[in-house]
Parts: C-alpha cells; sequence; structure tokens
C-alpha cells in the first residue's frame, strides 16, 4: 500500500526540509519514494504544501483529495486549508501556531477561532506547540525537527533510522540541537 | 542500488546532460527550470553560465553546437518566446553537436504570467519535443534528445512541466560519456540563413519531420500497453501517472515523442480500444492532430485547457466521482506577500503614499500590485514596465505620466529592459523608471547576473554599474538611493515624475535573503504608546499584526529590523532595538 503524507504550512516555515527528511527516509527502508514540492512565487509567504508518497511502486509525485494517511500542518489555518485531503481515517498533525495571512492583516477577512477544535470533532487531531519546545532547545529554526519527531510515529519506521536521516540531512553545526529537537517531539507522543 | 538515488526533475535534467556529454549549457533562470542550471553547474566537465535573457542563452548554444560539441540551453515557457526567433532559425540549420533546449511549461501558474504550451510553438518551428514522465526518464530522455538530434540534423526540445521539475522520484545514475568534438566545416548553404538557402533547409525541415514521424513508431520513449480494450488514454508526461493512477487496468498509448506523433502507433491503438481519450495537459495539441487523421477520439470536451491535471479529475470524467471524503474548508487565502524587511516594500510604501500608478514587471516585485501597496497597475513581460510606460506617454503625452513610473528589478532589467530604456533616450521620453536594484535574480531563489560581480560557477567577474550603463544610453538623471531612506526617495521621486527630463531612480537595498548579511536590530512595539490607529499596517509586512485589544505587536523571529514600519508610526509607538 502507498502512504500519503501531505506537508503544509507557511512559505519559509522550512516545509521542505521536512519533506525531503520523509522521503529520504523511506528511501533508506528500500520504498519507492515520490516527492513534490513548491518552487517560486508561492515560497514568499504564500500557502504551500509538498507531498510525499512510498510505497511498492509509485505513480503520481501528488497526494490528493481524500487519499491523505498523515497531514503535517505548520500551522492552524493551514491545516484547516487542506484538511479535505485527508483519508477517512487519516491523521492531522498541527503545529498550534499563528500566522496571519495579509488578507487578515489588512482586516479583509477573519482569522477562524478555534480551528483545532473544530478540526477535532471530523479528524483525528494531534496538536503541539513546536516553537515552545525549539525555543526552549535555544534554537527557533529546528521547529520542524520538533514536528517531524512529533508526526514520526503516524507515518512508521523506528526512531534510529529516523534520527540517521536527520543526521545526514541537517546542517553539520545544527546535527545535534536537530536530533534533540526530533527526539523531544517523539517522545511527546506516548 | 549503489547507484540509485532520488532525485528532482531539474536535478536528472542536469545529471542527464551530463552523461550526455554535454560540455556547454546556457540559461536565464526561470521558474520551473531555474535548478537544471544550478545542479549542472556542480559538474566541472561542463561550462555553464548564466545569460542575460533566453535568446542570448538559445544562441550560446546554437554557437556551440555549430562548433562541433553538445549544448544545451534552459528557459521556461515564456523564456521560449524570447528565444523563439533563433529557435525557428535553428530548425532550419541543423545542428553540428546535437543540441536540446530544455523549456519548462507551468500549467496551474505556480509562479508565472500565463500557462501556454510549448508544443505549439515546437509545432509552428517544426522542432520535435520530447516529454518525460518522471525523473528517471527526464534523465533518460535528454540522453535520447541528443542522439535524436544529432541523427536527425535538429534541435529538440524536451518539455517538462511544473510537477516533473519540481518532483523527486527515483533515478539510476550512469557514468558520463565524453562524446568527441564533430569537425566543423565551413557549409554556407546550412548555416548562412539567407534566403537562397533557406529556401532548400525548408524542404530539409519538412523532410526531417515526415521522417520523424514515421521512425517514431519504433522510438523506445513511445509505449504503447494494451490492458483493457474498452478504455484506453493517449497520453504524455507528468499526465500519463494520473491515468495509472486512476485507471490502472486502462490501455494506454504514452507518448514519450510528442511532436511529431506517430500516426502509425495511434492507428493501432484505436484499432485495439473501444473507446480512447486524449489526457494531456494544457492545450490539445495530441489530440487535433488524431482528430486531423479521422481518427475518433474523446478530449477536451471532458478535459480541461486550464491548470494541472490530477488522477481524480480523472476519476469524476470516467466514474462520476473522485476519492475525496471531506467537504473543503472555507478558509482566508493567503497568497504569497514580500518578505518581512524586503527593500520593495520601502519603494512601494513611499509610492503607495505618492498615490503614483506603476508600470509593472516580472519579479517578486510584482507582488506589488496586490494590497494593502497596490501601486503595480500592469505586468505583462519581461521588460516591459519601461516600454509600457513609454507607450503611455506617447500616447498620451508628458502630463498623463507625472504620476506613473515604471519598476523593474535589476536582473529584469538587464533581461531586457536595457532595450526599452534606449528606446525612451532614443525618442526623447520624459518618465521616471526606477530600478529596483536588489543585487540578485530574486523569485527564482537567488541567482546572480552581469550586475552581480560573479558567475554562475561562483566565479569572480566584472560587475555592470547599472548607474553607469543608464549615463551610458544617453540618460541624464540617474540617482541612487537607498531604498530604505524613505524622506530621500519621497523627495527624489516626487521631483523626477514632475520633470519634463527621463529620470532613472535606482534604489539600491540587497534582497534580504541574499545569504552572508547580518540582521542586528528587531523592531519592538510599545502597547503603551500605540494608538491604533493602524498606520503601520499599511505597509503589508508579514511580521506585523494586530493584536485582540487593537495594539499591534512586530513578532521577533519573522522582523528583520529593516525599521520601515518606523516611518509610519506617529507615536513612536515603535523602537529598533538590537536583539
Amino acid at each position: 500500500m502507498t502512504k500519503n503524507i501531505m506537508i503544509v504550512g507557511v512559505g519559509g516555515q522550512g516545509t521542505l526540509l521536512t519533506s525531503r527528511i520523509i522521503g529520504k527516509t523511506a528511501l533508506e527502508m528500500g520504498l519507492d519514494v515520490k516527492i513534490s514540492e513548491v518552487h517560486g512565487m508561492a515560497q514568499r509567504g504564500g500557502s504551500v504544501v509538498t507531498f510525499v508518497r512510498f510505497g511498492e511502486k509509485v505513480s503520481e509525485p501528488v497526494v490528493e483529495e481524500g487519499q491523505a494517511d498523515v497531514i503535517i500542518a505548520f500551522e492552524r489555518l493551514e491545516a484547516m486549508r487542506y484538511s479535505h485531503f485527508l483519508k477517512k481515517d487519516g491523521v492531522l498533525v498541527v503545529n498550534d501556531c499563528r500566522i496571519d495571512p495579509m488578507t487578515v492583516v489588512i482586516g479583509a477577512k477573519q482569522y477562524p477561532e478555534n480551528i483545532i477544535e473544530e478540526l477535532s470533532k471530523k479528524h483525528t487531531v494531534y496538536a503541539i506547540d513546536g516553537q515552545k519546545i525549539a525555543l526552549e532547545l535555544g534554537n527557533s529554526k529546528v521547529l520542524n525537527s520538533v514536528v517531524l519527531g512529533f508526526s514520526a510515529k503516524h507515518i512508521g519506521f523506528d526512531k534510529e533510522t529516523w534520527l540517521s536521516v536527520v543526521e545526514s540531512t541537517v546542517p553539520q553545526k545544527t546535527i545535534e540541537i536537530n536530533k534533540k529537537a526530533f527526539t523531544e517531539g517523539y517522545d511527546t507522543i506516548k | 542500488m549503489a547507484n540509485k538515488t532520488i532525485m528532482l526533475g531539474n536535478e536528472a535534467i542536469a545529471r542527464g546532460a551530463y552523461e550526455a556529454g554535454v560540455k556547454l549549457s546556457s540559461a536565464y533562470p526561470g521558474t520551473p527550470s531555474t535548478e537544471i542550471s544550478e545542479y549542472l553547474a556542480k559538474y566541472d566537465e561542463v561550462y555553464t553560465e548564466w545569460a542575460p535573457n533566453e535568446k542570448v542563452a538559445a544562441e550560446v548554444a546554437i554557437g556551440a553546437s555549430i562548433s562541433g560539441v553538445r549544448s544545451l540551453a534552459c528557459m521556461k515557457h515564456v523564456g521560449l518566446n524570447v528565444a523563439a526567433d533563433p529557435l525557428y532559425t535553428f530548425s532550419y540549420t541543423g545542428v553540428n553537436g546535437g543540441s536540446l533546449f530544455v523549456v519548462a511549461d507551468d500549467p496551474g501558474l505556480a509562479s508565472s504570467q500565463n500557462e501556454q504550451d510549448t508544443r505549439m510553438i515546437a509545432r509552428a518551428a517544426h522542432v520535435p519535443v520530447l516529454e518525460p514522465s518522471d525523473s528517471q526518464e527526464a534523465k533518460d530522455f535528454v540522453k535520447y534528445g541528443y542522439e535524436l538530434s544529432e541523427k536527425y540534423d535538429t534541435p529538440v526540445i524536451l518539455r517538462t512541466t511544473t510537477k516533473l521539475a519540481h518532483s523527486q522520484s527515483a533515478v539510476e545514475l550512469c557514468d558520463r560519456v565524453e562524446v568527441e568534438d564533430k569537425t566543423y566545416e565551413r557549409q554556407v548553404q546550412k548555416y548562412v540563413m539567407m534566403p537562397a538557402s533557406a529556401i532548400g533547409r525548408h524542404l530539409v525541415v519538412e523532410d526531417r519531420e515526415n521522417r520523424m514521424a514515421l521512425d517514431s513508431a519504433s522510438f523506445p520513449v513511445n509505449k504503447l500497453e494494451i490492458n483493457d480494450r474498452k478504455i484506453g488514454f493517449i497520453t504524455c508526461g507528468i499526465a500519463y501517472q494520473y491515468v495509472k493512477e486512476a485507471c490502472p487496468n486502462a490501455s494506454v498509448l504514452k507518448f514519450g515523442l510528442v511532436n511529431p506523433i506517430s500516426k502509425k502507433l495511434v492507428e493501432e491503438f484505436v484499432n485495439q480500444v473501444e473507446t480512447v481519450y486524449v489526457f494531456e495537459e494544457l492545450e490539445p495539441v495530441i489530440e487535433e492532430q488524431v482528430r486531423a487523421w479521422g481518427f475518433e477520439v474523446k478530449g477536451k470536451e471532458c478535459f480541461t485547457r486550464q491548470g494541472e491535471y490530477s488522477a481524480n479529475l480523472l476519476r469524476r470524467v470516467i466514474y462520476g466521482k473522485d476519492e475525496a471524503v471531506f467537504e473543503k474548508q472555507e478558509a482566508p487565502n493567503r497568497p504569497p506577500i514580500l518578505c518581512p524587511g524586503c527593500p520593495h516594500r520601502s519603494v512601494f510604501s513611499v509610492l503607495n503614499k505618492l498615490k503614483i500608478h506603476a508600470s509593472g514587471d516580472i519579479g517578486c516585485y510584482t507582488l506589488g500590485a496586490v494590497a494593502p501597496l497596490g501601486v503595480i497597475d500592469t505586468t505583462i513581460c519581461m521588460g516591459a514596465s519601461i516600454s509600457a510606460l513609454h507607450g503611455m506617454e506617447k500616447a498620451r503625452g508628458k502630463e498623463y505620466v507625472k504620476n506613473w513610473v515604471a519598476v523593474i528589478g535589476d536582473s529584469t532589467f538587464l533581461h531586457t529592459g536595457i532595450n526599452s530604456l534606449i528606446n525612451m533616450v532614443y525618442n526623447k521620453a520624459s518618465g521616471t523608471v526606477m530600478i529596483l536594484d536588489n543585487r540578485t535574480t530574486g523569485m527564482t531563489g537567488h541567482q546572480d547576473h552581469a550586475a552581480t560581480g560573479k558567475t554562475l560557477k561562483g566565479e569572480e567577474t566584472n560587475a555592470i554599474d547599472l548607474a553607469e550603463l543608464c549615463h551610458a544610453v544617453g540618460v541624464k538623471n540617474v540617482i541612487e538611493v537607498n531604498a530604505f531612506d524613505v524622506e530621500k526617495l519621497t523627495a527624489v521621486v516626487k521631483e523626477s515624475v514632475n520633470s519634463d527630463e527621463l529620470t532613472v531612480i535606482i534604489t539600491k537595498s540587497p534582497c534580504v535573503l541574499l545569504k552572508g548579511q547580518k540582521f542586528p536590530n528587531k523592531c519592538v512595539a510599545d502597547p503603551e504608546k500605540c494608538k491604533k490607529c493602524g498606520m503601520c499596517l499599511k505597509i503589508g509586512c508579514p511580521a506585523i499584526t494586530k493584536q485582540a485589544d487593537g495594539t499591534i505587536k512586530i513578532d521577533e523571529t519573522m522582523c528583520n529590523g529593516c525599521g520601515l514600519c518606523k516611518n509610519y508610526c506617529k507615536f513612536n509607538a515603535i523602537e529598533t532595538v538590537v536583539r
């Protein structure tokens, strides 16, 4: 069976790196992998989505509506925007943070209230304040690793494989803190 | 397995060129083609460069081919418009060393101004087109493209689309095969396209295309898979993957060579399959050809010409429903925006305040069209900002452009803006042109250009001085100003638009995302002093948000400390502090 993962967020949040780590981990396990990324204009603070699919043989590189096993959302509003991509029993992992889109900043639209509560009525939702944990570790940039660690059990594979891929993917100087961040996120889920 | 890895479509194309023994590549950045050159630049065996525009890149590749080596030019779909002039005639001359143009289409407009289909231009230019459907094919088709190019004496286009260019999938690596340089011989009839020789070459082009169409029935890039005989698809590129996903048992005729296509294969397929759909993104290029031959197929009456295709689109047409389980939620849009600390924001905030219209261009600064800055009124193509402003002035008179400026980035100015500026000088224009010089090609991900002092390979080189360049073509008033010096910028813009003299204002501040910069400061809002007037929100900085009580908050991780917001706060509620 092909496993379908989506990573959604705001351009600049590092969704690309997260999807590459997931893809690499699946590849490490000897699976066929396809990853679809977003480059260009949308990366400038826009809504971004990347897809990772892995299994015995993968055809299309994107995940479509009704197919996502796991959605990793780096922001609440983006979780809401893409939640309809979930399968019936899909899992939604949300980094509990709010980034106002320009439509909200200028007062043209309201940022929806109680997003996580509302989404939990329909879907299995796991939320984490990744930013807080990252700051406690001393580097806000390891947010991705916290959220990835928090999502890892829903994606599959064992902790050691994940950690070895994190190690071989992130910049040399940040290996230790990223591994720590991954572990923090991972251990949050019992 | 050791040689198997996962690669972006664009990386696989670069790898293919490397393995094929390509010795030269020239390109201008353009999403979704940019990364090909960046990956290729890592191979020492290949000379790679950024050219100022796609026409130059194409001509460089043509020269290399005539001299006898395998050459490459890369561009996005609209770049091919710029390079169309050399392409049409390169089709006549043919090649010496094999030559490939990689052209990346953008169905769905991830980062483009239109959705044109490269196959239409290729058909008009009588140039064969290969279209891969994953990274492995991307690499293989590049190598096959060079074989075809040399065998049939023609330039070849490798067409990709955004999904292919920016998706990663498995690729098996091979070694580079060095190709011996072809001997160069002077052949006026082949390489000098004046009427007497071009008349003869046109016949060669027609004959070549006919031969390819016949031969391509046995080309390995075309695949005929007969499965369920009730339903079948004629398809190509990434659309093939959607067919495999949604209708895995259907019969498929997958064209790898999408221009010209093989009539024999179509005939064979249509004769064995009951209902045949043509499933191709954008224009009905294959469909029209198949119908012109008299075969009955379904196509664009079922599938749109717009945007990217999907397996769900196919499911809805074939099965009457897709796989969606949940309803789409109404969420406020999140369009792309200028980054915190972006110098363009400062320029646009000044223009907004002065109620000036901007004739815009292609780059990050196109985002100056949207709220709350909303100063850009037109965006057509690379370089058009300057010429369109000139057209307005000549059509409506000097007074008309006194509340207009043209805005163009440094890279775009060197691409095709300079020609338009020469036209303004030559034809005695009075308008104001603003070059937003952020020292890079920003939108495509920070590529160097002729004014940055660095080559694609990272070597030091001459950096064109934009002010001197403008002086040299005859602009008398050239003013350089720091983009964040709001006071000076305001005064300069006011004076320039009211003057009857052509003026170029160069705003100089590096892109905030350029590497190696330090941002020691951050801006902090004092809730005690904040009067909730919302003026600072009018610059549209994503780091500034209004809180529930109406006061504003500046996100310290997003803020780069540019201090622009401070200029707009009348109550001194915003301070710049050291981090």
